[in-house]
């Protein structure tokens, strides 16, 4: 049987069970008593929720997908964020180069030059991707994306078919590339010298400074003026004036900055809408809130600031850079209401073939409706 | 001549103030808003899938309140009501159980006061001085009083089969954020939480429950746990693969490097919390601790590592929590460079950056727990430098 140690690392000795408990696992120890709680676990239960696949292809679903495939996929779903060619955007990452850079400066580590296990990115995908829409898609999307990623790091042709079958046939670059902790062997005993507490060395230089770099957030800028002085402003009036006339100004900023969103615009701008079903469109929003913002602070992200967007043309934020089918869609008519969001939304690629938003589509037409009022509340 | 604070009539002193039910549930009084957590915006694409930082500067004793402790989410912070939440543990077990959160509530509960790091602590520090800041150097890192129940009884109570050397955790969010854990540690002194510091988790920490994997690194203390899965080998998921792992010069990475070494800090002063009154009396304090037991001792220094003095530690410390030091100086007015090395039980002692750039090189990315040097100046101020 294994012996598993309890090592109990708590100073405290009040420990009125768990210690001497025998161990799960433990088939000679007695066992601990069993409490009695929770409920058989379902087969379809444990089905939906046990996703994970081993490095030896345990796990792996029914289904295929090839390259090319995975190259539509991939435009539809991932490019936004991983680019085209797996080549990442802005601070995503990137998933496909950097061969042979490990043991140089500024490695890059993608699927291909770093990832060890295939079944990893098979897995990943699978469970938490698209960002903001993860598990929408079918198994064969999945082989299909994976596919092209290896394709994307010339691991595999160009008339390649991901399966079970062929899963093996990949060999992925840095598999050997790992050891296991070996801290204590390379570093524990090195750094357990009894340290020198006297005259340890005879003179000091900077060898860096971070302020050169002068990368830290809040410096430099009229924001991290205010919010360093801050604390000193405020001992000050505290220590010399009055601290009542402090408090107004401060109350009045919070107000301001508190319940705005939600009620004023949906008062003024559309007596119509409904203040419950623009709180119900706030939690749907949270499906968008990934790649989309609104509100007063509200910037362009992987999407563009929604608003206004009820009753604009497609395609016509600003400073957003709109794929071509939606620029045309704009160009060609399309305005967006209540009627023409509710097409969008449902099936955001079948409404405008070729977009870029990476969303798969809201089933319920009650979150639709919720969605369009919140977005009216946003004018 | 006389302070007008004291011989002049106050507003306080005389009206009255807030009533008992202005606020429900309190906040830091107004005067205190700016000991919040900040993100450092260039380092992730979004801050649905980023970090922040735990204001450590301006904080003192141990224990991190949750409103500004620090968070990590890969797919944001999610609202799990109680009641829609469901624990399964299953794989190789006698019997695949299903939790609701009140059957959690009458297992037999731990309370423990853990550190939480994040691996990549100080991880923007490897090229050199970067970010000027306690927060931002070392503020991926908070303390909790967890109450809970242990992972072995609810562990027992679905029964290991002796093939099971491994668990796998994950959590309900989108990003479905999975890593294995070895049986042993599982059954050692990990811990399903759903208290801490006394009140719910919040829920950028995980509401209703999340894992606590003491002296470990924080990726693994998954949040809103709903699966517990017994398996033979590791799962390799993506988070112990392609992201905490170690490069080293050679470009071979070390994985499975969950333990955080000993580890230190000054928290103040700071280039974040200067002198602010000049040469006198000074306290010089911070935090340490260690993944791998209890911190014994921290010693500091004022001149770059040329002597060290024995700090003193504000309580004994506790095996994987914060152990707060202070050294109480009559500070001349002269420039110092401030640096602290943590001690732990197992008689391991906080290297210098230098000394792990030599075994690790510059890639490594995770597990920076060099000493970290200030350089307070003659006004007070200070900043983050390397120092030979």
């Amino acid at each position: 049987a294994a012996a598993v140690a309890v090592v109990d690392g708590s100073t405290d000795t009040l420990d009125g069970q768990g210690d001497t408990d025998v161990m799960a696992g433990d088939d000679t120890a007695a066992p601990m008593g069993k409490i009695g709680l929770g409920r058989p676990a379902l087969p379809e239960e444990v089905a939906a929720w046990n996703h994970d696949i081993l490095p030896d292809g345990t796990g792996l679903p029914d289904g295929e997908g090839d390259v090319w495939t995975g190259e539509e996929v991939f435009a539809d779903n991932c490019a936004v964020c991983h680019g085209d060619f797996a080549e990442g955007v802005d601070n995503w990452p990137k998933l496909a180069g950097g061969m042979n850079t490990l043991n140089r400066e500024d490695p890059l580590k993608t699927v291909g030059s770093y990832w060890p296990y295939l079944s990893t990115a098979f897995d990943y995908v699978r469970r938490s991707m698209p960002f903001g829409a993860a598990q929408t898609m079918s198994d064969d999307d999945v082989y299909a994306i994976v596919a092209y990623i290896l394709f994307s790091n010339d691991l595999v042709d160009e008339d390649f078919v991901l399966s079970k079958d062929t899963f093996f046939d990949v060999e992925m670059p840095n598999a050997d590339g790992f050891i296991i902790d070996d801290r204590a062997e390379t570093e524990l005993g090195l750094f357990s010298a009894e340290p020198c507490m006297e005259n340890c060395k005879e003179s000091v230089e900077i060898t860096m400074r971070a302020a050169v770099l002068d990368v830290t957030p809040d410096h430099g800028g009229d924001d991290e003026a205010a919010a360093e002085e801050a604390p000193a402003e405020t001992e000050m009036a505290a220590a010399e004036s009055t601290p009542a006339d402090e408090a107004p100004v401060v109350q009045a900023a919070a107000e301001e900055a508190a319940p705005v969103a939600t009620e004023e615009p949906a008062a003024e701008e559309t007596a119509a809408v409904d203040p419950a079903l623009v709180a119900d469109g706030e939690k749907v929003f949270k499906k968008c809130k990934a790649c989309h913002q609104v509100g007063e602070d509200a910037k362009n992200k992987v999407g563009p600031i929604l608003n206004g967007i009820v009753g604009r043309a497609a395609g016509t934020g600003d400073d957003f850079k709109y794929s071509n089918a939606m620029i045309e869609a704009g160009e060609g008519g399309l305005v967006w209401n209540d009627e023409t969001l509710a097409g969008y939304l449902e099936a955001p690629k079948k409404y405008i073939k070729g977009n870029k938003m990476s969303f798969a589509g809201l089933k319920k037409a009650d979150d639709i409706a919720a969605i369009t009022a919140y977005l009216k509340a946003h004018p | 001549g006389p302070d007008p604070l004291i011989t002049e009539m106050q507003d306080w002193a005389s009206s009255t103030g807030a009533g008992v039910d202005a606020t429900p549930y309190g906040m830091p009084i107004q005067f205190e808003s700016d000991v919040v957590r900040r993100n450092v915006e260039w380092l992730t694409a979004d801050t649905i899938s980023s970090i922040n930082f735990t204001p450590i500067h301006a904080l003192d004793g141990t224990i991190t309140p949750q409103g500004c402790a620090f968070e990590r989410h890969h797919s944001g912070a999610i609202e799990l009501r109680k009641e829609d939440y469901r624990l399964m543990i299953n794989g190789l077990v006698d019997q695949e159980l299903v939790f609701t959160y009140n059957d959690l509530e009458r297992f037999p509960r731990e309370n423990r006061v853990y550190f939480c790091e994040c691996a990549a602590n100080t991880g923007m520090e490897w090229a050199g001085a970067q970010l000027n800041g306690a927060q931002f150097t070392h503020g991926m890192i908070h303390n909790m009083e967890y109450s809970g129940v242990s992972l072995r009884t609810l562990l027992n109570e679905a029964g290991v089969k002796p093939e099971g050397k491994w668990v796998y955790v994950e959590g309900a969010d989108a990003s479905s954020n999975g890593r294995s854990i070895p049986l042993e540690k599982a059954l050692d002194d990990c811990l399903v939480a759903f208290k801490a510091n006394g009140e719910a988790l919040r829920m950028e920490h995980g509401y209703p429950t999340r894992l606590v994997v003491p002296g470990w690194e924080g990726n693994m203390w998954v949040k809103w746990l709903r699966r517990i899965e017994v398996t033979e080998v590791a799962v390799e998921s993506r988070e112990e693969t392609s992201k905490y792992t170690d490069t080293l010069a050679n470009g071979i990475s070390r994985k499975w490097t969950w333990e955080m070494d000993a580890k230190s800090v000054v928290t103040s002063p700071s280039p974040q919390a200067p002198i602010k009154h000049g040469p006198g009396p000074l306290v010089i304090t911070g935090l340490a601790w260690s993944g791998r037991g209890a911190i014994t001792g921290v010693d500091v220094t004022l001149d770059g590592g040329k002597n060290w003095q024995k700090a003193r530690l504000a309580a004994p410390g506790q095996s994987k929590a914060l152990t707060r030091f202070y050294l109480d100086i009559e500070w001349n007015g002269e420039e110092m460079f401030l640096q602290s090395r943590a001690r732990d039980e197992t008689g391991y002692v906080q290297p210098t950056k230098n000394q792990l750039r030599e075994v690790r090189g510059l890639n490594s990315i995770y597990h920076n727990n060099g000493i970290q040097t200030w350089w307070v100046k003659a006004n007070g101020e200070a900043e983050n430098v390397e120092i030979s």
